[in-house]
């Protein structure tokens, strides 16, 4: 099995890996990095969502190959206790109903609000639209999103 | 103060303290039993006999003043690890932030309804939660009197501290070891509503910081020294079983330690126990073991194996067929009679019947089905999410004829549950497996395995006939047709049982072989939808204003009269004209359509109010207004999530739900073909609760089943056309306004 050398959450890490394994297994079974979740396998859920080189992506859609040169972060590293202004939002909304995608929801805002601090109504919809919760938190994700752009200001 | 009477129980029975070794006070209480008078429990003679075993919920109290709550129920998202704590915290007297909640484990010996099912855990706990709490806050009174010498009624406590009149003070840390050699009180008294400083504020999810900062919480993040992964290759097609398989490919893939059949214990156990037949397929299935997750599904797909038809091969026509033919047959359960339908249709000057019908649904709990299982010859030791640990522990315990006390179950935080985790199949299947390689090992379902190896909502149709003579509605026959199983013998109390003097509800299941079960709000997120799409269809029928109807009808219920009536009139009443009045009820802009609907059911009364716009030629939901009584409401921030959850899950559902068959095969198996609701999809809910001081009742399933009747009798509004079929999304011509509604 190659062996990969990868940036996650600013360390370099050391895997064995067949090539086609996703980037979502490595960081759940190899890293322990468990904050990312396993909810589709197939990119339409959000569930596992990373920033990679800052852009939110679906790290069970990656290859190690596709990610060897980058920067990961996971919910893991967006900040050490918590205080980075989205999870902060998250927690002032109390947006969690079972929790399980809510990692996925922070990591897809944060990189959103990143790109875009002054968000309209529709494109905070928009940018959230891809990541499924099935408690359907949405309305609180929608505030928590709202407030952590104000918070960011 | 109402309480709920029925759950009285002795408080001898069910509260023990003692002291702690390193200092302290553990309060054990036995949460259940406190609902189940008849079942005894001694009372220990000597309290250092007291045995983990006779209890199921804990509070410790330490020396430093610090409570730590054990809370006994599954939290699959519902906050009942949040709510159930706070009821104990405001009769104990503590200040919320010195708390701290650990999901307690289950004890399969002694107990059988540590659940999370049916919106119960609330209104089973609520007495029995504030009389430990007050109990064990007499108690510390009473150390402190002690000490001081004086009486304990001279003694006032705020926050976990105990002032004496002279204005000496003792916190609960100070005398806690003394309290835990007292005497257990009786008849402590408990807060009026109007003193609570805990219940009825804002508390935040207890397990908040660790879900936002991914800390391991759920089943899937669960890790043991040692463990393996195991992916189930499943039968492709219900009433399919295995023949042969070749796994030569498999094992020669990376990480794969160990390929094996199991399901001979499974059929033993069905044969013993034929009710789990419903939920456990009979045909062997075969186990990659390895030693990642990826492995394991990778070496999965490798296996090559054989099939053969075992039984009948169904499709979505087949069941269609079947329950029109129990609709339009005469072989019914008749589950409530009131008067004489027939002769009342005979007698009728119009009658309206119309018939409505709902697909399979899968769960698609977010966090697929997985299970951790190490079995030695000394224990069984279980980890995962589950609904039901009890249940499946015994289960467990009769199919590898193990003793209950060998077994430990833990439960996770539960990635939803939707009543998914209520059958634990994974649990058995966990447990054959790792009966069979003897390593500590975790089965994890692939998406595609959750939604094709489901305990599915079952297909159901309803069949509702109304008379009317005389401008009144004299007869109402409702029919259930549904595949294995029907309405539980509850729901045909619910409205309109008692409203109507010719009353009848007859159900009748068709025997299929795909498993099926309980699906949020079962049978009601479908009924709802259906009775009170014709509700709205007779008041057009009779010509007066739907909600007035409805009003009418609920004023002709005398539920003292009939003891089988579940809901109460005068509070789905208020629910009613609470709804009105914030919605604003036929007082809306020309472009803005509505939709009414009121509901009881898991013992709460629910109205929704949705307001439909066309957005580009089509309805669009833009807002729900949402009132709801379910007594005191113990966490409002908590209740609103769920109140809102449920709403737009009900949406989501009779929009986009759709799951067929073919052949035994489900038609979807992921999110690329199985729509669940999204963010864009999602409008404004407002709510507002009815405030008494009613024992509270619980919101995991009651605003779920009025959503899909209130969008749809709105779409009638904005279409002019009226829809008997979930999903709406399957029917688009339907979905756009008729040619005159747009030239109008």
């Amino acid at each position: 099995m190659p062996t990969y050398q990868i940036d996650v959450n600013g360390t370099f890490q050391s895997v064995d890996v067949s090539a086609d394994t996703p980037l979502l297994w490595v960081l759940r079974d190899h890293l322990d990095l468990v904050g990312t979740k396993y909810g589709c396998g197939i990119g339409q859920c959000g569930a596992c969502t990373v920033h990679v080189d800052g852009i939110a992506m679906r790290s069970c859609s990656l290859t190690l190959e596709q990610v060897k040169d980058k920067s990961i972060t996971t919910i893991e590293g967006l900040s050490e206790f918590g205080e980075h202004p989205v999870q902060q939002a998250w927690k002032e909304v109390d947006v969690p109903q079972c929790g399980y995608c809510q990692t996925g929801q922070i990591m897809t805002a944060s990189a959103f609000l990143e790109s875009n601090p002054n968000p309209s109504g529709d494109e905070i919809r928009n940018a959230m639209h891809g990541n499924i919760c099935r408690c359907a938190s949405y309305n609180r994700i929608y505030r928590a999103v709202e407030k952590a752009a104000e918070n960011m200001d | 103060m109402e309480t709920n009477g029925k759950m009285a129980f002795s408080r001898r029975a069910f509260m023990r303290t003692t002291g702690l070794a390193g200092g302290g006070m553990l309060i054990g209480f036995n949460l259940f039993q406190a609902c189940k008078p008849k079942v005894k429990l001694e009372p220990p003679v000597d309290l250092s006999k007291l045995q983990y075993k006779d209890f199921n919920a804990f509070i410790k109290i330490a020396e430093n003043g610090v409570v730590t709550l054990f809370s006994p129920n599954p939290e699959i998202g519902q906050g009942v690890k949040t709510s159930m704590p706070m009821i104990i915290a405001e009769e104990l007297d503590v200040a919320w932030k010195n708390v701290h909640v650990v999901q307690g484990k289950l004890d399969t010996e002694n107990f059988d309804r540590q659940v999370a099912g049916g919106s119960q855990s609330l209104r089973h706990g609520w007495d029995a939660l504030r009389q430990t709490g007050a109990t064990a806050k007499q108690m510390l009174v009473n150390a402190a009197a002690a000490r001081w010498g004086i009486d304990a009624s001279e003694c006032t406590v705020s926050e976990g501290v105990i002032t004496s009149p002279t204005g000496e003070t003792l916190g609960y840390g100070e005398v806690v070891t003394e309290a835990a050699h007292l005497e257990v009180p009786e008849n402590v008294s408990l807060k009026k509503p109007s003193e609570y400083k805990i219940i009825g504020k804002n508390a935040q999810n207890v397990d908040i910081d660790e879900i936002i900062t991914g800390k391991p919480l759920f089943g899937l993040d669960y890790k043991a020294d040692g463990m393996v992964y195991a992916a189930v290759v499943r039968p492709p097609a219900f009433g399919q079983k295995l023949v042969s398989f070749d796994a030569t490919k498999a094992m020669g893939m990376p990480g794969v330690l160990d390929v094996v059949a199991i399901g001979e214990k499974a059929r033993k156990l069905i044969e013993a126990h034929p009710n789990l037949g419903g939920i456990l397929s009979e045909s062997d299935k075969v186990v990659v073991v390895a030693e990642t997750t990826w492995q394991a599904f990778k070496a999965k797909e490798a296996i090559e194996a054989e099939w053969e038809d075992d039984s009948r091969m169904e499709s979505t026509e087949d069941h269609d067929a079947e329950l029109n033919a129990l609709l339009d047959g005469k072989e019914f359960n008749t589950m409530r009679e009131d008067g004489n339908v027939e002769k009342a249709f005979a007698e009728a000057d119009e009658v309206l019947e119309r018939t409505y019908e709902a697909p399979f649904l899968p769960h698609n709990c977010m966090e697929p089905m997985n299970f951790y299982a190490h079995i030695t010859d000394e224990k069984v030791h279980l980890v995962g999410p589950i609904q039901t640990p009890a249940w499946k522990a015994g289960a467990v315990s009769a199919m590898l004829d193990r003793k209950p006390e060998e077994i430990e179950l833990e439960m996770t935080r539960q990635g939803g549950g939707f009543g998914r985790r209520l059958y634990g199949d994974f649990v058995l299947e966990a447990a054959e497996i790792a009966d069979k390689i003897r390593k500590p090992v975790k089965v994890v379902y692939t998406r595609e395995d959750d939604m094709n190896d489901g305990i599915y909502r079952m297909a159901l149709k309803y069949r509702i006939k109304a008379g009317i003579k005389d401008g009144k509605i004299t007869a109402y026959h409702l029919k259930e047709a549904a595949v294995n199983s029907n309405m539980y013998g509850l729901i045909p109390n619910f409205f309109p049982a008692g409203a109507i003097e010719n009353y009848k509800v007859d159900a009748a299941a068709y025997k299929s072989n795909i498993t099926t079960g309980a699906w949020r709000a079962p049978y009601t997120n479908f009924l709802a939808f259906a009775e009170q799409s014709f509700f709205d269809e007779l008041a057009e029928l009779l010509d007066v204003d739907k909600v007035q109807m409805r009003i009418d009808l609920l004023k002709k219920v005398d539920a003292e009269a009939d003891e089988r009536i579940q809901y109460s009139p005068e509070r789905m009443i208020k629910v009613i004209e609470t709804a009105v009045e914030k919605s604003g009820w036929g007082n809306t802009p020309s472009n803005v359509y509505q939709g009414f609907v009121n509901y009881y059911c898991h013992n709460t009364h629910v109205a929704e109010v949705a307001d439909v716009e066309i957005e580009n030629g089509l309805p669009v939901v833009k807002k729900v207004t949402c009132v709801v009584d379910c007594g005191i409401v113990v966490n409002p921030l908590g209740a609103l999530n769920q109140i809102e959850g449920g709403v737009l899950d009900g949406i989501g559902h009779s929009m986009y739900g759709d799951f067929g068959f073919e052949n035994g095969k489900p038609m979807a198996s992921n999110y690329d073909r199985y729509r669940l609701i999204r963010m864009k999809e999602a409008p404004v809910v407002e709510t507002y609760f009815i405030e008494n001081e009613i024992a509270p009742t619980g919101l995991g399933e009651p605003t779920l089943p009025p959503a899909g009747g209130a969008i749809a009798n709105a779409f009638k509004a904005a279409t002019g056309n009226r829809l008997y079929q979930q999903p709406f999304s399957k029917f688009p011509e339907l979905l756009k306004p008729k040619e005159k509604e747009i030239i109008g």
